[in-house]
């Protein structure tokens, strides 16, 4: 059994940018959903997300000390922030982006999360 | 134990001086640490120089200082700040100024010069220094004779020298920001340029603060809203120990929140590889990093490990890059969406006939992709309320990157109904590329300059 989920429900994420690189840190609020993380949100899976956003690859490292996985993504920002046409040059609006992704949880892992919130009114 | 207390006081150019007063008045601090540049900063302060030889550096140094000066020449607070940009020597002049028109003598301001290596570009080239682009391995030479600056990320080692010295402000340019925060922990704590840990430990302290209110609770992705007070965000305040442990928290009777979770999210921005965090004294493991909550909006940050610095230095070289020109029309409900996509296809075909060619182009829809490009949720656009569209292109003059918003403006009678505001042309801007680079850190370092001069009594 498994259940569908956006991460938006229960992950937290902060991006940036270095020049023309964006880099996004997606931080799960615990162990199992770290676990989860690792399996289903793979460099592939953010490069087909982010579609023609973004021209070059998706890297992925492993900050299992604050159980965040830091996503790379190159070529992302129309040639950096200074020269880019877009509303968003410097990719501040990326974590909230990546955080549209669903992924499949097991019934443990989406049973260990904490309830979503929400901002009042 | 000694320990020393280091706070922030600036996160970007543009910055308010409130949390900077804030942790001036009540962090108890030692230092307090601004960084003020980014790339696109160094650019717009390249430009001011080129105009005003006696400008080029962040027009609101004279500000802050006017504000912080009278609570840290009292206090004895040091503070250092890499506003200088592209031309500290005439910042430090500013400061001075400042302190002169406080009626505070004898205030002693330290200029570190240096980074700036924009009129050395052909002779490091004639050296051997390709100055190739480290990202894309391009050869400098096809954006040569485009190039408006060229700075080197310098370390800590020159804001150590000018304490010694004993500088109340230091003045910088680029130097790497965290090494901003890591020059007082050198400098209190005694730590030698070989403790790779400790001056791990220093990094990552100065990366958690260099943004300010970024690592206590602003722009913080998860209960926002349960943030108290953002209006008054306190900037963070570390309290270090000579062991390269940290107490991380934020001055008293302010807004902000500091938990675990706040400060990890700061630990990662910006990062690429987090396990190699370079730095010009150091390279920081941030996957060593421990983060414990030790009470309320205070978290023990400890157990960094760090690596032998790296032997090049990073620099950056700005090249102009072409003109922007963007125009803007709002539309609204009924079909909102539909009469923007009809008002781009009429701005295409003018500027067709027009001739003006975009060298490259973007089409968004404010308030339904703009941010999130294909990503966003596709049924936006059939019930959206209203929607801005926005044609930005670039071009390669500037007289055609202010004509293109133009040709939309008749639109306002002539195109679908009917135009919400915001067919005012708007400016059109220079567009920078960022080319990075390596540098030997023996060529730099030998051309870093440190002096002292006190302000008129």
């Amino acid at each position: 059994m498994s259940r569908e989920v956006q991460l938006a429900d229960v992950a937290r994420a902060r991006s940036g940018d270095k020049g023309d690189l964006a880099n996004i840190a997606l931080f799960a609020p615990n162990q199992a959903l770290y676990a989860a993380f690792l399996r289903e949100v793979t460099a592939q899976r953010v490069r087909t997300h982010f579609g023609r956003f973004i021209t070059g690859d998706v890297e992925r490292f492993e900050a299992a000390n604050v159980k965040a996985l830091n996503f790379v993504l190159h070529e992302a920002l129309d040639g950096g922030a200074a020269r880019s046409l877009r509303s968003d040059p410097l990719g501040k609006s990326f974590g909230s982006l990546l955080l549209r992704m669903r992924i499949a949880l097991s019934e443990e892992e989406a049973a260990s999360a904490p309830p979503p919130r929400s901002p009042p009114g | 134990m000694t320990t020393v207390r280091i706070g922030a006081g600036q996160g970007f150019y543009g910055d308010t001086p409130d949390g900077a007063i804030a942790v001036a008045q009540r962090g108890h601090v030692s230092y307090i640490c601004c960084d003020a540049l980014a790339e696109l900063t160094m650019a717009i302060m390249q430009k001011d120089r080129l105009r005003d030889p006696g400008g080029g550096f962040a027009r609101d140094l004279p500000a802050f200082m006017r504000a912080l000066l009278p609570i840290t020449c009292s206090s004895g607070i040091r503070i250092i700040t890499n506003a200088g940009g592209m031309n500290p020597a005439g910042a430090a002049a500013a400061v001075r100024n400042v302190a002169a028109e406080l009626g505070i003598s004898g205030l002693r301001v330290a200029t570190v010069t240096g980074d700036d290596v924009t009129a050395r570009i052909d002779e490091l080239r004639a050296s051997g220094i390709a100055l190739a682009n480290m990202d894309t391995g391009a050869d400098l030479a096809t954006i040569r004779d485009r190039v408006v600056f060229a700075v080197v990320y310098l370390g800590a080692a020159p804001i150590v020298e000018a304490l010694r010295q004993g500088a109340d402000v230091v003045v910088t340019g680029r130097v790497a920001d965290a090494s901003l925060f890591v020059a007082p922990m050198v400098h209190e704590l005694g730590w030698s340029w070989d403790d790779w840990d400790r001056l791990g430990a220093g990094v990552v302290l100065g990366h958690l603060m260099e943004c300010s209110g970024q690592a206590t609770g602003g722009n913080f992705s998860g209960d926002w809203w349960n943030i108290p007070d953002m209006d008054r965000i306190g900037y963070p305040v570390c309290e270090v120990t000579d062991d390269g442990s940290a107490l991380l928290t934020k001055p008293s009777k302010t807004g902000g929140r500091v938990t675990v979770d706040t400060v990890s999210e700061q630990l990662l921005y910006e990062v690429l590889d987090p396990r190699r965090y370079l730095n010009p004294d150091v390279v920081a493991d941030f996957t060593s990093v421990e983060l414990q909550q030790a009470g309320p909006d205070s978290v023990s940050i400890s157990g960094v490990r760090g690596a032998r610095r790296p032997e090049q230095l990073k620099a950056i070289i700005g090249h102009l890059d072409g003109w922007l020109g963007a125009a803007m029309i709002g539309y609204s409900w009924p079909h909102a969406m539909a009469k923007a996509r009809h008002a781009a296809m009429l701005i295409d075909r003018l500027a067709e006939r027009a001739g003006i060619h975009p060298v490259d182009k973007v089409t968004e829809y404010i308030g339904v992709d703009s941010l999130h490009g294909g990503a966003a949720d596709a049924g936006a656009a059939a019930i959206a309320n209203e929607v801005i569209l926005r044609v930005a292109g670039r071009f390669e003059s500037e007289v055609q990157a202010r004509a293109f918003p133009r040709l939309a403006t008749p639109l306002a009678l002539n195109g679908p109904p009917f135009i919400g505001g915001g067919a005012t042309p708007q400016p059109a801007r220079a567009l920078l590329g960022v080319w990075p680079t390596l540098v030997p850190r023996t060529v730099v370092e030998q051309s870093i300059e440190v002096s002292v001069a006190e302000s008129p009594g």
